[in-house]
């Protein structure tokens, strides 16, 4: 019996050169001393066909037509057979992804490994990364909530900082010149067969230059990289100390491999897929579009940067980066490769991790967005009926949108509790008619009488005296607040001709 | 093998193929520019009666997009505001705060636009009043006819560097 199945393997292999083309790239040698900081490209590819299989399995329920996406997303979440974990593994699965991207990068770059040969493997990758926040964009944008359509509309804008041509490439996006039944397909499009299609020739080749290349060796301080002999020296150090890479170094892949899984799933069980917000509706204005979190910088960013440079820097920003990291191995060609002799290389790195992760922290909290939600002050305490009136202004108005008292209210402005204890009244005065870059000039909205109010409220509030707002609201992402709207709504009525 | 035979085979081979494989792309190319060819329809909507909305006041118009897709769904809805200025007469305004898109609230108490992503504010007449925003809110043409308010639907207004979308 065993004898049957051994010659069937030989059949095949003879038929199919397994043992003699294939074998030999599985087992292809690598430096000896490649240790765990090799693991997260392979952890890469793993969450890649993760992706791939999970969105298969998706593709198998959603139904990608603007009339009926909202309630193939209810089915899968509620009663799809797995189905709120296959889409909890796919949502970890894109931030795993992005996480370990971002890792591979930052190992690849402090080694210097994007020099002389493996230039090539480097350019590959910037696109391959440039997809892969491509994948998570459009990833959210088929969950086609509430959130995820203004979205489209905030990226149909941002095209519109390209010049010349910005409005056009905008329209082209969403496929129209407004959202309209298209405009979901080509998202869909996008995500399912366009990008992965090209990620993953990208990927073969990225591979294939593994393989071609070798896997670069570990750096060793001094050592210097001489082009003309590398390739010499490289195959001959390989030959006569190189392992195979299965099972010498991919048995730290398959562990650090089942530990990403075992993360994934454990957040694709406990935590779970982001929860689908309204059904979306382009009547709803009372809406808090919010990007998912490995985005959540971007949003910051726009929302802090200075309004006069903002659309030179969407357009150049992007560009310049992009460029300086596509030419990053033509102009740091020479050098130790050691990290340790590479110090600005690891400042540049802690910078820029800083920044992002500054960022993202803030796109979190997002001050600046108003607090629509805030309870009015009339509510939360009881005021003498000289302090009422303008304690009542000061929600009506919309300043407890923006300034706190006592804990409620927004923080975009500065927290307004003890105003009266170090500005004048004329001084507030000045400072409420004419409003500032952030802040309305309320010179023309407020009457004379509820000016008075509002600065007698702020100049004699004491804080000590009211209660102070307990704790914090738990730090949920803005989603939708029922706030009565004070606006009438009307429907047009048919078209006249 | 003639080295000008080979050179004629090199020559069908890629000029063919290169031929063939430009013409296999063109339907998909023509499909992903289809949204700049597709014929796109403006109407006139009313509104209503000029009596339904009284001076100074934001009214939220909700109407549909004309000509849409059968499938359409909820995309056909859209809405916009329509102001009746005291001085003005009727002003429509877009509902894409005009930094980056975000739909904005009118907030009546306070007579001020509020955008909830990144802090912008307008004023009743659609100027930026504070935050990212560079330009006043962009503008729907609106008339009355016959005692009817109506708008023309236009296109979503993407703030382009290079020139302003038209005050229509």
């Amino acid at each position: 019996m065993k004898h049957f199945f051994k010659r069937i393997g030989h059949w095949f292999d003879d038929r199919t050169g397994w043992s003699e083309n294939i074998l030999p790239i599985i087992k292809h040698p690598v430096p000896p001393n490649v240790g765990w900081s090799y693991v997260f490209g392979s952890a890469v590819l793993f969450c890649f066909v993760l992706q791939v299989l999970t969105g298969i399995a998706l593709a198998f329920m959603y139904q990608p037509s603007v009339e009926s996406v909202y309630e193939s997303l209810q089915y899968i979440r509620h009663e799809a057979f797995m189905g709120n974990i296959i889409r909890g593994l796919h949502f970890f699965g894109a931030s795993g992804m992005v996480t370990l991207v971002g890792i591979h990068m930052i190992r690849v770059y402090l080694t210097a490994s994007y020099r002389y040969p493996r230039e090539m493997s480097w350019i590959s990758g910037v696109f391959l990364l440039l997809l892969v926040v491509a994948m998570g964009f459009t990833g959210q944008l088929l969950r086609w909530d509430d959130e995820a359509l203004w979205s489209t509309f905030v990226a149909a804008e941002q095209m519109g900082r390209i010049p010349i041509i910005g409005d056009a490439i905008g329209h082209l996006l969403i496929a129209g010149e407004t959202i309209n039944g298209f405009t979901l397909n080509r998202f869909f499009s996008f995500h399912v067969f366009v990008f992965p299609g090209i990620m993953m020739m990208l990927i073969g080749l990225h591979l294939y230059l593994v393989i071609r290349n070798g896997i670069s060796e570990p750096p060793v301080v001094g050592r210097k990289l001489i082009p003309g002999v590398y390739r010499k020296w490289y195959d001959k150090m390989i030959k006569e100390k190189g392992e195979p890479f299965f099972p010498n170094a991919a048995w730290r892949d398959a562990i650090f491999i089942t530990l990403v899984f075992g993360v994934i799933l454990s957040l694709a069980i406990v935590v779970g897929a982001p929860p689908l917000k309204a059904e979306p509706d382009p009547q709803h204005v009372l809406s808090h579009p919010r990007p998912d979190w490995y985005l959540k910088w971007i949003f910051a960013l726009y929302a802090m940067m200075p309004p006069e440079i903002e659309p030179y820097l969407i357009f150049f920003g992007p560009l310049v980066v992009i460029s300086l990291l596509l030419i990053y191995p033509f102009l740091s060609k020479t050098g130790q490769r050691h990290p340790i002799r590479r110090p600005w290389a690891i400042a540049g790195v802690v910078v820029t991790i800083g920044i992002v992760a500054f960022f993202t922290f803030m796109g979190f909290k997002s001050p600046w967005a108003p607090k629509f939600d805030t309870k009015p002050l009339t509510e939360a305490m009881v005021f003498s009926p000289k302090l009422q009136p303008g304690a009542q202004l000061f929600y009506d108005k919309g300043c407890q949108y923006c300034h706190s008292i006592n804990g409620y209210g927004g923080s975009h402005g500065p927290n307004l509790s003890k105003v009266g204890e170090h500005r004048t009244r004329e001084h507030i005065m000045i400072q409420i008619v004419n409003g500032g870059k952030e802040m309305p000039a309320y010179g023309g909205i407020l009457s004379s009488q509820e000016m008075e109010d509002i600065i007698t409220f702020l100049k004699e509030f004491k804080a000590a005296d009211y209660p102070h707002k307990k704790g914090k609201l738990p730090a949920k992402k803005a989603k939708q607040r029922s706030k009565k709207r004070d606006f009438p709504v009307k429907e047009a009525e048919e078209k006249p001709d | 093998m003639d080295e000008s035979r080979r050179k004629f085979m090199k020559m069908i081979t890629v000029g063919l193929g290169s031929l063939v494989g430009a013409a296999a792309t063109v339907p998909f190319i023509g499909s992903l520019f289809s949204p700049w060819v597709r014929n796109k329809k403006e109407e006139w909507i009313s509104v209503g009666p000029v009596e339904d909305f009284p001076k100074g006041t934001n009214t939220l118009v909700e109407f549909e997009n004309p000509d849409p897709e059968d499938w359409a769904g909820m995309t056909k809805n859209s809405a916009m505001w329509l102001r009746h200025d005291e001085d003005d007469g009727f002003i429509g305004f877009y509902v894409n705060c005009t930094h980056l898109g975000c739909p904005i609230r009118w907030e009546a108490k306070a007579n001020l636009f509020f955008c909830p992503c990144h802090g912008g504010v307008f004023y009743k007449n659609g100027e930026v009043a504070a935050g990212p925003p560079s330009t006043a809110l962009r503008r729907y043409k609106v008339r009355t006819r016959e005692g009817k308010v109506e708008f023309l639907t236009n296109k979503v207004p993407i703030v382009n560097i290079t020139y302003n979308v038209e005050q229509l």
